[in-house]
């Protein structure tokens, strides 16, 4: 009786210090989150004083209005919108295209194609080899930049294949007495019956658009209007390039604007659309990892 | 109709087809034409965006320059090779990269089984959930976002600074990411920051199939809370653990390229400069192909005799492995 009563005390003390672990855990993870959100709400001037830490001292939304008048900033948000959507259409339908015919054991050819297919997932030529194609596909400065190169992944393909090996068959044979051909099948029937595997690879290819910078810094190099507002706030946060922001506020509604407090509502803005589609995420991924992990 | 059914019949059946010879191998492949197709337009287009660049590679035997296309430029062995071993940036760019990646293996590695372990023990699944969502969403956010954060944060004015000073622990504001001396920690904790409840996602799920039998086997047996998770759950989990090791084992020369990339200055550049970030000044803001490219060669190659490296090792020590 006494040797049950303390271990339920020791235990009650390993729950309370655990709880209290992860209280800790998620506000470090939630805080720096809070500290962008409530500076982008606090007048620039101000915030220069410091000591925004909770809640905005004297607020705004300033900042916002001058990231709405900074036509550098729209165009990039609308880059970024474009090539999401775009990319994100193009790679699901592609991959799940190629993955379907993948999936098909009668597919002459299937075996080597699954070889060629494994083998970029182990080497590839890297760097500078990729960037030498992509100048001579004349792909430098075009916004297709960020939507070919990236319309195909044979990690995706995986989880595709994985999917459509569990759909019945009957529901092929069904329509192949119909006399439809494979294309037809895949849109018609395949498709339908896989969104969720197809929300799930459209959730992260289009958080992977979204969020993807890189491409923009090395392959605009000239043509500005091409960037997309992650490389944008790169260049702002990196290469501590303000002179666009700047601008921003000067231009502005009111003198009460810092390039800071513009960085910070720009980060905001960037930022809405992932929280926004965070619950899809959710439900989503976890299904996606179970799926992946089965063939991957 | 009846030559469609037919056909269907001989793409069902390879047996029938095969006893066709040629002919029969020539109406399955009609047969099958538009499955063909696409899966035609998949391989072209590794082709051209996996394989192209495998074949551009070759460059680094060569002595490239723009005006020549990759066939004709001029051999030149193993010239870029020789450049890169007596290179003076080599020992920094070395000792950065396995810096980085060992810290990143030894602190980040077993933190998130950590974190798993210890989120598998809360008594309220709905906080547990709740734990859960929230340890995530830092995972989706880019790194341009975090950089932006941390660049302010870690200003001489910025956050960190005025805590630690009214703390008393720092006398003067340091400008940490113009310090060289900080960089490798604000990498590898940001790292951590970022990732540890996703990390965890993959542990989590592997725990969720240790059967209940087992633990109400251990509760008999006598066990507490922390011989349940040695002896109970961290077994159930090893095989998850071995595979997720290899994958980290064979990622030690890639640094978080992303993450540096943003976080990188001129002034901290003595401990930021890896071998990623060395390939993109030296081929793309200096446009010497033939080197970077010689150098991202020798880190593929070690990169690919780690991860089969590793996944012999741990298949001798009969745990899981890739392949």
């Amino acid at each position: 009786m006494f040797a049950l009563k303390r271990r339920t005390r020791g235990e009650a003390v390993f729950d309370g210090v655990n709880v209290l672990l992860m209280l800790v855990i998620c506000f470090v993870t939630i805080y720096p989150v809070w500290y962008v959100l409530v500076n982008s709400l606090n007048s620039g001037q101000d915030a220069m004083r410091g000591g925004i830490y909770w809640l905005p001292r004297v607020f705004t939304l300033d900042n916002y209005a001058a990231v709405v008048d900074n036509p550098g900033i729209v165009t990039a948000m609308g880059i970024t919108v474009a090539k999401t959507l775009a990319g994100t259409v193009l790679h699901v339908f592609f991959t799940a295209m190629v993955a379907y015919a993948f999936s098909r054991r009668e597919l002459i050819g299937r075996n080597l194609y699954m070889i060629l297919g494994t083998v970029t997932m182990i080497f590839n030529g890297g760097l500078i080899p990729t960037f030498l194609l992509i100048r001579d596909l004349q792909l430098l400065d075009n916004f297709f930049v960020y939507i070919i190169p990236a319309m195909f992944s044979f990690f995706d393909l995986i989880i595709f294949v994985s999917f459509f090996r569990e759909l019945p068959q009957g529901l092929e044979e069904a329509a192949k007495i119909d006399g439809a051909n494979d294309l037809v099948l895949f849109l018609r029937v395949v498709i339908p019956v896989s969104l969720p595997v197809v929300a799930t690879i459209a959730l992260f290819h289009g958080v992977w658009q979204w969020n993807d910078y890189f491409a923009g810094v090395i392959y605009i190099t000239q043509n500005t209007e091409l960037q997309p507002i992650q490389t944008f706030l790169y260049r702002v946060v990196a290469q501590n390039d303000t002179s666009q922001m700047v601008t921003a506020a000067a231009g502005g509604i009111t003198k009460s604007v810092t390039s800071n407090s513009v960085k910070m509502a720009t980060m905001v803005v960037t930022t809405l659309p992932i929280v926004l589609a965070y619950p899809f995420l959710q439900r989503y991924f976890v299904k996606g990892l179970m799926i992946g992990s089965i063939k991957g | 109709m009846d030559a469609r059914a037919e056909a269907l019949e001989a793409q069902r059946t390879p047996a029938r087809a095969r006893r066709g010879g040629a002919a029969g191998w020539a109406r399955k492949l009609l047969a099958q034409r538009y499955l063909q197709a696409m899966a035609l337009l998949g391989v072209a287009w590794m082709l051209v965006f996996n394989y192209i660049p495998m074949y551009g590679l070759i460059i680094a035997f060569k002595e490239y320059n723009i005006i020549k296309s990759v066939g004709e430029a001029p051999w030149a062995g193993l010239t870029h090779f020789r450049e890169f071993f007596s290179d003076e940036q080599l020992p920094g760019v070395i000792r950065n990269t396995i810096g980085i990646s060992l810290l990143k293996l030894i602190v980040g590695f077993p933190l998130p089984i950590l974190f798993a372990l210890f989120l598998n023990e809360l008594r309220s699944i709905r906080f547990k959930k709740a734990v859960q969502t929230i340890s995530y969403l830092p995972h989706f956010l880019s790194w341009v976002i975090l950089g932006g954060i941390l660049t302010t944060w870690l200003s001489d004015v910025g956050v960190i600074n005025k805590v630690l000073l009214a703390l008393g622990l720092i006398r003067d504001p340091v400008d940490y990411l113009a310090s060289p001396g900080y960089f490798w920690t604000i990498v590898v904790s940001s790292d951590i920051w970022k990732e540890l409840g996703w990390s965890a996602i993959i542990y989590l799920a592997a725990m969720a199939s240790v059967s209940p039998e087992m633990y109400e086997a251990a509760t008999i047996d006598g066990a507490g809370r922390f011989q349940k998770m040695r002896y109970v759950t961290l077994p159930g989990i090893a095989g998850t653990i071995s595979i997720l090791f290899i994958l980290a084992v064979s990622g030690l020369l890639n640094s978080n390229f992303d993450q540096i990339f943003v976080m990188r200055n001129a002034l901290n550049d003595s401990t930021s400069n890896v071998i990623d970030i060395f390939v993109y000044q030296t081929g793309i803001s200096q446009s010497r192909y033939s080197y970077a490219t010689a150098v991202g060669l020798i880190k593929s190659v070690i990169t690919l005799g780690l991860l089969l490296g590793a996944n012999g090792i741990l298949k001798r020590m009969n745990q899981s492995t890739l392949f």
